[in-house]
């Protein structure tokens, strides 16, 4: 009798972690910080993202990139957030206890695209990557907000140029 | 005769790739093996030990003080450590070493605990690098499978660094 259910469990296992590489997210509570990228002003809906797990899988993310990650003040919560910065890198911060932070290694900074209403690095300090999630790919839902979501830094970022950008070398000249 | 062959390999990776999904569930959410390497938990846990690591707890939240608890490296995500867990969030655990004529203390934040390895000479633990967001564990060290003359379940900690509850 049980041979007959295994085959069944089986599918949904698989039908499950095939899913599970892209899923949809929905968080009504995020809907003030990140906008205008995602929620903008006005709508009585949250924007419905698609989340792409596999591409995370070995922790690379790019500066830019909206991610979802679990929050570090509750495990049971997920956020979302832009990567401002990577290890290595030196941060301005707005708000943080230290004015510049070097982010150590393995973590990474992020921030909600609206200053000021953020709950993000500014309070809690650089993130340890394992607790990335997934990366936020498509608005996929209401229909015209049909989009990419592209990995960009937003204007008036706070990320200090690295020792081995070129363009600093060129001042030293 | 090729039709034969043909269905019955279907079949065959047909099998397979539903035992691997169940084989993986198995392992995401109730428990794994685990080959420890490292001094850090001496004498508890050996160099080359294997243990039982159950998931169970940590998807439920019920960790407790005192586990030895598995969790992802707060400095490199792909590499796992194995500690005690001496504080949860809002404990005060003592941060100077034994040593130490002055002793600090620090509150353990919302959504962290504190881990600290059963070797205090010889771990590199949450007096290193701090308290560690709760959601890093990945499983909860029931009991010890080799070498088989020690295995068994795990007592307290030798140490005297797991706080009393007040």
């Amino acid at each position: 009798m049980l041979q007959g259910h295994l085959p069944a469990c089986g599918c949904l296992t698989a039908a499950i972690l095939a899913l599970g590489s892209y899923q949809p997210f929905f968080n009504a509570s995020s809907q003030e910080l990140m906008r205008p990228s995602l929620n903008p002003e006005g709508r009585q809906a949250s924007d419905i993202v698609l989340l792409n797990r596999w591409s995370v899988r070995n922790y690379q993310v790019q500066r830019g990139d909206v991610v979802s990650l679990i929050s570090p003040k509750d495990p049971q919560q997920k956020i979302i957030k832009r990567v401002i910065a990577l290890e290595g890198d030196i941060v301005k911060t707005r708000g943080y206890k230290n004015r510049h932070v070097k982010i150590p290694g393995g973590h990474f900074w992020i921030e909600g695209d609206h200053y000021g209403h953020s709950f993000d690095s500014n309070n809690f300090g650089p993130v340890s990557l394992g607790l990335l999630h997934a990366r936020a790919t498509h608005i996929i839902w209401p229909p015209q907000r049909w989009q990419k979501i592209y990995p960009t830094l937003p204007k008036g970022h706070r990320l200090l140029p690295s020792a081995n950008d070129s363009s600093m070398d060129e001042d030293n000249e | 005769m090729i039709k034969n062959i043909i269905s019955k390999s279907l079949g065959f990776i047909g099998y397979t790739i539903q035992y691997g999904c169940i084989a993986h569930c198995a392992f995401e959410y109730i428990g794994e093996l685990v080959v420890c390497s490292g001094p850090s938990m001496e004498p508890t846990i050996q160099n080359h030990d294997v243990v039982f690591s159950e998931r169970l707890s940590c998807h439920l939240y019920c960790i407790e003080k005192g586990d030895i608890v598995i969790a992802k490296n707060p400095s490199d995500p792909k590499m796992n450590i194995c500690k005690r867990v001496i504080g949860l969030e809002g404990d005060k655990v003592c941060t100077s070493s034994s040593s130490d004529i002055f002793k600090t203390h620090t509150y353990v934040p919302k959504g962290h605990i504190w881990l600290e390895g059963d070797n205090i000479k010889n771990s590199t633990d949450s007096r290193s690098y701090g308290p560690v967001p709760y959601a890093l564990i990945r499983g909860r060290v029931c009991f010890k499978v080799w070498p088989f003359h020690n295995a068994g379940t795990f007592g307290k900690s030798p140490n005297e660094r797991v706080p009393r509850n007040v």
